[in-house]
């Protein structure tokens, strides 16, 4: 059966370039990055050219560029050791409540140690408030963790600006901003947006494989390591690196190098044309989120009132057409999304919701047999 | 690493006649879930079965703690029919067991009366001997903590100080071979297990509505399956699409009656497969009044299309009392996982809890050519030998 594969903003297809140099890092440069030896430095390299690669894009310093498991441990890093790092001068925290859970959980096990957090809400679109953060700033405030752009509508948040308007008010709160979904389809300049302390990313969302990430660290912070007990990521995150992994990532970013911008017109085109397919084709469609620059290029989260999200998947599925409810992590816990839930979906929009996200692996063609297997499937669970 | 396991089989030795067919499924039993361990030897003796291993006593008892048919069993050493050696077994036996100040007492069973001491000489002898080697025991024949058993049989001397307790029942195979209709719920896998518990040979039959429900829905039964054959060893079982009926029964049937008329398709297609089997009964996780399909009338209503034996070990039990079940057969972490099961999703707001046969009767008639739906869900049953899950063992 062919497959059609969108659910992109789950994780991504590894292109065959990404699986060479990882094979290439598990049978030929396969030494410990630590060891003396020859093999030793060949696979250094490999982790010094991913950092770099990294580096360029976001227009770092390497040394501030610490590997991790993925998107979900730089997100645990960043709140927990800001946070310590900053506790002898106040325990307010200021988050969203559209963040993933990787950054909701560790500040709610925050707030159970004592710190108080205020959640800013956001628009019918999905999109947080700068007014609301400037109001809720305070001299006590340590930490702010704004996401870049929501798994789930893709919706992206102020962050620019907002990191300009916690240095003007706050000398002290360091800003962590979840990149995962953004990273490679946004340009970030880390140079210029000096007021982002944190900024976290992961491989699978952009053709590399599962299981890597990194953490961007504003250099001079002074944060402690996450991981004890190794010399590796300059003492900060010990442990033997996940080399193929790093190989991976390395070069499903090159595939990217100087391609950003064209990548979001590609994907955009493919977005806008199912959109324009669904609405044309089906009655009664209900947009969840914003469809214009304000979103991510690929995500669109869309529900068919009268539908569970949950059948339609599994119909869809059936011609090989693969796409979410809410966001992957908690569809399979079958409540319903509160990213969707604060943004003030109605009961039955917030049933019906599902998540598209394309790549520019997917093609035109396939946008279109989407949309026409869309419309059966509508059509054929409202008869039921 | 080598041991001897004393298993001990209650009912089926009062089988009279049949004995020798009981314990030879049995021994066959515990053959299929030892197969793939070092070494085993079963052989049988006065009403006695001993296996022989050479693997992780650990693993071997667990396994044999779920084979139908055993009462319970005992890892035993084994020594040569003289008291020097009896007495060092024992000794042996309970070194690292008792410390000072604990009591004990030796009871011996004395099968061999070639053996040249008698039961309580030999209880004292090994007494004494124990209590000269360990300093600080006492002996006490009413209360002991700790008991020594020695049986002197006709080759060597067991002896043993610990038993386990098996689930008993019949083995597996021994009384017939049924179909158990079988959903990702709490229920149908605590009948199943009970069915097999009583003998019978079990396949699985579970009505599969994809994509009203999942892949994973279905990986789930499987799941379930797998655990209920690290009791009864390899499970068939059947995955039937149903689909095509279900939408069928939902675009022409009134409302309240989704529910019954549905499980009228499921028994008619279970039967079918069932026969083919070669089964001669269906078992099913019903258990009265829980929902609206569960009451006595709707049951009579849903049976009716129907030859074969309809058995519903759960009938008389309370939920409280299923769970505890499912819990300890391993069951119920599976069970609860949260996916959408076929009947949630067509689920009516009103079922009819006392449906009258010959409305239901109409009312199905409305489902055109269903026998034919009904035929070609059995044709399109998928089929999968589910293997014992590893690692619970
Ligand atoms: C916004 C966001 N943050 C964090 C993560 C977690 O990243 P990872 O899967 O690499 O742990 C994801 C995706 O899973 C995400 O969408």
């Amino acid at each position: 059966m062919r497959e059609i594969y969108l659910d992109n903003s789950a994780t991504t297809k590894v292109i065959p370039e990404a699986v060479e140099a990882m094979l290439e890092a598990c049978q030929i440069k396969y030494g410990n990055p630590s060891s003396l030896h020859g093999k030793g430095i060949e696979a250094e390299k490999i982790i010094r050219e991913t950092r770099e690669r990294i580096a360029g894009f976001l227009n770092c310093s390497s040394k501030e560029i610490f590997f991790t498991s993925g998107g979900t441990e730089a997100n645990n890093w960043a709140v927990f050791k800001a946070a310590e790092k900053l506790k002898r001068f106040g325990k307010h925290i200021i988050t969203t409540s559209i963040e993933h859970s990787s950054v909701l959980e560790p500040i709610k096990e925050l707030e159970g140690r004592g710190f108080e957090v205020t959640y800013l809400s956001p628009s019918k679109e999905g999109i947080i408030s700068l007014e609301e953060l400037k109001r809720e700033l305070r001299p006590d405030t340590i930490l702010v963790s704004i996401m870049h752009a929501n798994n789930e509508t893709g919706a992206l948040q102020p962050v620019f600006e907002a990191a300009e308007i916690i240095k003007n008010i706050s000398h002290r709160a360091f800003f962590h901003v979840d990149a995962v979904q953004s990273f490679g389809k946004v340009n970030i300049d880390l140079k210029k947006e000096r007021g982002i302390d944190f900024l976290s990313i992961s491989a699978h969302k952009i053709h590399g494989p599962k299981g890597i990430g990194a953490l961007f660290i504003r250099e001079g912070l002074n944060i402690s390591p996450f991981l004890l007990g190794g010399e590796q990521e300059g003492k900060m995150r010990a442990g033997t690196e996940n080399l193929p992994g790093i190989a991976g990532f390395g070069a499903a970013l090159k595939g990217l190098e100087n391609n950003v911008e064209a990548h979001w017109e590609k994907i955009k085109e493919l977005k806008e044309r199912f959109v324009r397919g669904i609405k044309d084709g089906i009655r009664d469609v209900i947009i969840n989120g914003p469809l214009d620059n304000r979103a991510l290029p690929h995500i669109v989260n869309v529900s068919f009132p009268g539908v569970k999200g949950e059948v339609l998947v599994h119909f869809l599925e059936q011609w090989g057409i693969y796409i979410s409810t809410g966001s992957a992590c908690h569809s399979r816990g079958g409540s319903v999304s509160h990213v969707l839930k604060a943004m003030g979906l109605k009961r039955e929009a917030l049933e019906g919701a599902v998540r598209v996200s394309f790549s520019a692996l997917n093609s035109q063609e396939e946008v279109d047999f989407a949309v026409e297997k869309f419309r059966e499937a509508v059509e054929e669970l409202r008869s039921l | 690493m080598s041991g001897v396991i004393l298993v001990r089989y209650g009912e089926i030795g009062l089988k009279g006649k049949n004995r020798i067919y009981f314990e030879r499924m049995l021994i066959n039993n515990i053959r299929r879930s030892l197969g793939d361990l070092q070494g085993i030897e079963v052989t049988r003796e006065h009403g006695r079965l001993y296996v022989k291993h050479e693997d992780q006593p650990g693993k071997v008892i667990e396994r044999l703690r779920r084979v139908f048919g055993i009462v319970s069993l005992s890892p035993a050493r084994v020594v040569l029919l003289d008291m020097e050696a009896v007495k060092k077994g024992a000794l042996d036996e309970v070194k690292d067991n008792l410390r000072s100040g604990d009591t004990f007492k030796v009871e011996t069973k004395r099968a061999n009366k070639k053996f040249p001491y008698q039961s309580p000489e030999i209880n004292s002898m090994v007494g004494e001997y124990i209590l000269k080697n360990i300093e600080g025991l006492k002996v006490d024949v009413k209360n002991p903590l700790y008991t020594v058993k020695i049986e002197i049989r006709e080759n060597s001397a067991y002896i043993y100080s610990t038993s386990y307790l098996a689930p008993g029942g019949l083995p597996v195979g021994a009384t017939g071979k049924g179909g158990l209709m079988i959903s990702g719920g709490i229920d149908s896998p605590v009948a199943g297990w009970l069915a097999m518990k009583r003998g019978v040979e079990i396949i699985g039959i579970h009505f599969h509505s994809f994509p009203f429900t999942s892949e994973r829905s279905k990986e789930k039964v499987v799941e379930l399956c797998r655990v209920l054959a690290t009791y009864g060893g390899p499970i068939k079982l059947f995955v039937v699409p149903f689909t095509r009926l279900q939408s069928e029964i939902k675009k022409n049937c009134p409302e309240k009656f989704y529910v019954t008329i549905m499980r009228r398709m499921m028994f008619r297609i279970a039967q079918k497969i069932a026969l083919r089997e070669g089964c001669t009964v269906l078992f099913t996780g019903e258990n009265l009044g829980q929902v609206a399909s569960q009451t006595l009338e709707s049951m009579a209503v849903i049976e009716r299309v129907v030859d074969m034996p309809v058995l519903r070990p759960l009938i008389t039990m309370d939920k409280l009392e299923i769970i505890e079940k499912a819990k300890e057969i391993g069951t119920y972490d599976i069970s609860i996982e949260p996916y959408e099961d076929c009947c949630t999703l067509f689920v009516p707001k009103h079922p009819a809890t006392k449906p009258r046969l010959d409305e239901v009767e109409k009312a199905e008639e409305n489902v055109s050519d269903y026998e034919v739906l009904v035929e070609e869900a059995v044709e399109k049953a998928e089929s999968i030998l589910v293997a014992p899950k590893e690692g619970v063992l």
